[in-house]
């Protein structure tokens, strides 16, 4: 009991828990294991808020870290002879402690809501730039035909080569045809779950040219691991270059149209 | 302040007077009473202490099962494909190498092991019942048979849970939350079989248990506290329980319902889940015209107050043992007890942060937004107060106190993390990746599990009659401290990259290829904390027959539990407990001793009493 050491020890146990967090978030930027690369327009204000959230929660974490690692310095029964503090609270205290985290929280709640009405609410009015129907363990892709509608037996159909056009709002109209999806684009900054029954618009502006990944981020059975797929973001001249080719590719294989249609899950795509 | 209501407890006359300090469980004690008594006392026993030191051993037992699930889901995180040592030859059929399904299994049921047969019932189950009759200076709980049951239907549960793993297609492998149409229809995944049956119906016997205990607990603490126990006299462990129990009662009855709904989707072909024309792996449709967002709703309503199942009871634990090794009274003790409340409150109301990238309404995440940012709120008031109460104190480091000290450390990261995620939009990225579960990690092991130890060293000698090893208690807990935060606190910035959980190799992804190093350390740090736990196994078994023996308040701790011998005989106290004051009357000044238990009678009294006896 009045080993100062054994104090002391722990003290500083206590004392590297801000050490050690402070350190592995310096360090982590560093050796490349960070946010990856945003090529999204509205990605950047999302990492801002990232940054602004890891700031003000950091200031908290090492503030309250060093008074714990403090109260256990200093009041070690070993350290001193002097009685401990009789008192049951303050009410002072807890006024100030309610009233300032409060007042934080909900100042943090407001500033996001528009970032989140931008990137989930406020859609832009347009057409499905492509549909993309998640399937175990595939992404399946439709864009509009030559008649410039989604539906329609003139249909491009593609699995897992996404390409999009940059500098420009695309809509993405995403379904499923079995279980939970997630269609996650990390260097979009972009993560909304397919559900089955559900039609669900996704909107962006990607702004650099480049290929990247289509991750599965929702549990949907054995294969969830591999169901990858590639974007592909390029100026609009490639794009519809790539589109009309793979337009021509598919007349090629399968001359008929009418015949390309039904295994596209239609019986939900159809909702 | 409500009067002192003097509830005499209906089976008062359990109550041995001057019960010897041998005299745990006296029924079985003569020898010759024959095996029925044997059954009586020791497994169907209705004694609130038997039956939660039933609930300790199963829980740990099943604590060290979901540990080496939690070892093989990350071997497979680290090295992918590669052949699991020793673990490996109990999936022979694959030669200790791991099929993707196998892996989804692993995660599936160590969620489900950790959650539903370690967390909530150690933390009810084990110290709720062990505790409560005993800090409220009652013999018994209300209903003791009820109470009986509540242990015995854990049996049905780990029988199913259990049995899963051998069944055709293995256990359920939809993860622990059980998503529908995953969950729902048998085509989509090996483990969505009987797997996922058994799943349901271990579920539902979870929640009969934890049911008949909530409605024991809450009556328990209501009606038969001891003469002078007003609820603002209740030390913060039973304000917790209480508080843990409502929320069981009312969450749990939908958790139930859907479980059953989800069940009848599987067996009797009914959609609630399902929507129109779903085609699953080539498999026929079934009913249709349901909605998989249903149960996401109806299973998140129960699953985040099951949250604060959870955290709470650690937090009431957690206080009365700081209280007690800094010497000090509890710093704001009415501002923790409605921090609690609040949280159960709010608790309620904040589901929908699961769902933010669900499909559910955008507009709705705006809401659940707010109110999930508020629910930091109390547990910000809350840590506060934890640092007010050791400011100031006289601290002795025991094992117990250290656990304690870094629950309040690990449950700041755990809370500041959920700040990221209750933030929809940068929850837009990180969603369902590694910075959601280092965040819960750190709730749930670094939070409860140091809760539930630090518990464990400090009631041991009530529990057992002995103190368990202080030195190898500290060991433990400085290489479980070391090892926890190499494991969880790496996550958040694997989180950072993205690295989504649930993959069993994701390595083939551009984005995530170069973090296996990182990984490969966190597991073998995961490995050293399993490996850690030997030490504290041995310490337990070994102080339970061969520990100091202890007296009946070896920490010269306040609340009513400790003026019971230890360890209590059959009706706890040997003497009818009546309370004077609060829990947390430490180095009250003027006061010889630097404690002043609720049970020393005012000093006034005792002066009046001896000036009494002088005079006679």
């Amino acid at each position: 009991m009045r080993n100062r050491l054994a104090g002391i020890f722990w003290a500083l146990l206590f004392l590297a828990v801000p050490i050690f967090g402070v350190a592995v978030f310096a360090v982590a930027p560093a050796i490349d294991v960070w946010l990856p690369k945003d090529v999204s327009e509205h990605g950047v204000r999302i990492d801002e808020l990232f940054y602004f959230i890891l700031g003000l929660t950091g200031i908290v974490f090492v503030g309250t870290e060093l008074v714990l690692f403090w109260s256990i310095w200093k009041y070690d029964a070993a350290a001193n002879d002097r009685p401990a503090t009789y008192i049951h609270g303050s009410h002072t205290l807890e006024v100030v402690w309610t009233i300032i985290p409060a007042a934080l929280l909900l100042f943090l709640a407001i500033y996001q809501m528009n970032t989140w009405a931008d990137v989930k609410m406020r859609r832009p009015n347009m057409p499905p730039t492509v549909e993309v129907i998640a399937r175990q363990f595939e992404w399946r892709l439709r864009y509009p035909g030559p008649d410039g509608e989604l539906g329609t037996a003139d249909d491009l159909h593609l699995v897992n080569d996404l390409h999009l056009p940059i500098d420009e709002d695309v809509l993405i109209q995403l379904k499923s045809m079995d279980v939970l999806h997630s269609f996650f684009l990390p260097n979009v900054r972009i993560k909304q779950d397919a559900v089955p029954g559900m039609k669900i618009p996704v909107w962006f502006k990607a702004t650099e040219s480049g290929v990247f990944d289509i991750v599965c981020a929702e549990l949907c059975g054995w294969g969830h691991y591999k169901m990858k797929g590639r974007v592909t973001f390029e100026p609009r001249p490639q794009f519809e270059a790539w589109l009309s080719r793979k337009y021509a590719e598919q007349q090629a294989t399968q001359p008929s149209p009418e015949s390309t249609t039904p295994d596209s899950g239609d019986s939900l795509a159809a909702n | 302040m409500t009067p002192p209501t003097a509830v005499t407890a209906p089976t008062v006359d359990h109550v041995h007077v001057s019960v010897p300090q041998s005299s745990h469980a006296p029924h079985g004690s003569t020898p010759g009473r024959g095996i029925g008594h044997f059954l009586s006392t020791y497994v169907f026993s209705k004694d609130h202490k038997v039956i939660g030191l039933q609930f300790l051993f199963s829980t740990l037992l099943w604590f060290l099962i979901g540990g080496l699930l939690a070892l093989a889901v990350r071997w497979q995180v680290a090295w992918p494909w590669s052949d699991v040592p020793v673990l490996g030859k109990l999936f022979a059929q694959e030669g200790g190498q791991m099929a993707p399904e196998f892996y989804t299994m692993l995660f599936t049921m160590h969620a489900t092991v950790m959650i539903f047969l370690v967390i909530i019932p150690i933390l009810a189950g084990a110290f709720g019942n062990f505790l409560i009759p005993l800090m409220i200076g009652a013999d018994d709980m209300a209903f003791p048979t009820l109470n009986m049951l509540s242990y015995w239907f854990m049996w049905p549960a780990f029988a199913a849970f259990g049995a899963s793993f051998f069944v055709e297609g293995g256990a359920a492998a939809g993860g622990w939350t059980s998503y529908p149409p995953l969950s729902t229809n048998v085509a989509s995944a090996p483990g969505s079989g009987w797997g996922q049956t058994l799943w349901l119906i271990g579920l539902t016997f979870v929640g009969v248990s934890s049911m008949l205990g909530s409605v024991n607990y809450m009556t328990t603490i209501i009606l038969m506290r001891a003469p002078g126990m007003t609820m603002f006299r209740l030390p913060m462990t039973i304000w917790a329980m209480f508080i843990t129990a409502v929320l069981q009662a009312f969450a749990l009855p939908v958790l139930t319902a859907a479980g059953f709904m989800q069940l009848s989707d599987r067996m009797l072909g009914t959609g609630f889940f399902s929507p129109e024309g779903l085609i699953i792996n080539n498999a026929t449709p079934g009913a249709g015209g349901g909605q998989p967002l249903l149960w996401q709703h109806l299973f998140w309503f129960y699953s985040h107050p099951a949250v604060y199942i959870m955290i709470l009871p650690a937090m009431g634990m957690v206080s009365d043992i700081l209280t007690t090794f800094a010497r000090k009274p509890l710093f704001g003790y009415r501002p923790m007890v409605y921090s609690v409340a609040g949280i159960a409150g709010l608790g309620f109301i904040v589901w929908g942060h699961h769902m933010f990238m669900s499909g559910m309404n955008p507009a709705l995440g705006i809401t659940f937004m707010v109110s999930t940012m508020m629910i930091a709120l109390p547990s910000a008031v809350k840590t506060f107060n934890w640092l007010g109460t050791i400011w100031g104190g006289r601290i002795q480091f025991t094992t117990a106190m250290l656990f304690a000290l870094s629950f309040v450390s690990m449950f700041i990261i755990g809370g500041l993390s959920g700040i990221f995620m209750a933030a929809t939009p940068v929850d837009i990225f990180i969603h369902d990746t590694y910075f959601i579960v280092a965040h819960f990690h750190y709730v749930l092991f670094a939070g409860t599990a140091m809760g539930v130890w630090a518990g464990i060293y400090y009631w041991f000698p009530k529990m057992f009659g002995r103190t368990m090893n202080e030195f190898w208690g500290k060991v433990h807990f400085f290489l479980t401290f070391i090892f926890m935060n190499g494991t969880f606190f790496t996550m958040h910035i694997l989180g950072a990259v993205g690295f989504p959980r649930r993959l069993a190799d994701a390595y083939h992804y551009e984005t995530f290829h170069h973090l296996q190093p990182m990984n490969a350390f966190m597991t073998w740090c995961a490995i050293g904390m399993v490996a850690t736990q030997i030490i504290f196994a041995i310490n337990f078994f070994w102080s339970m027959f061969y520990g100091p023996v202890a007296g009946r308040n070896p920490w010269n701790a306040n609340t009513l539990e400790w003026s019971a011998p230890s360890p209590p005989g059959h009706g706890n106290f040997d003497f009818q407990p009546v309370v004077y004051r609060g829990p947390y009357e430490y180095s009250v000044p003027g006061c010889e001793k630097d404690h002043l238990m609720q049970t020393d009678p005012p000093n006034q009294a005792a002066a009046a009493a001896a000036a009494a006896l002088a005079a006679h």
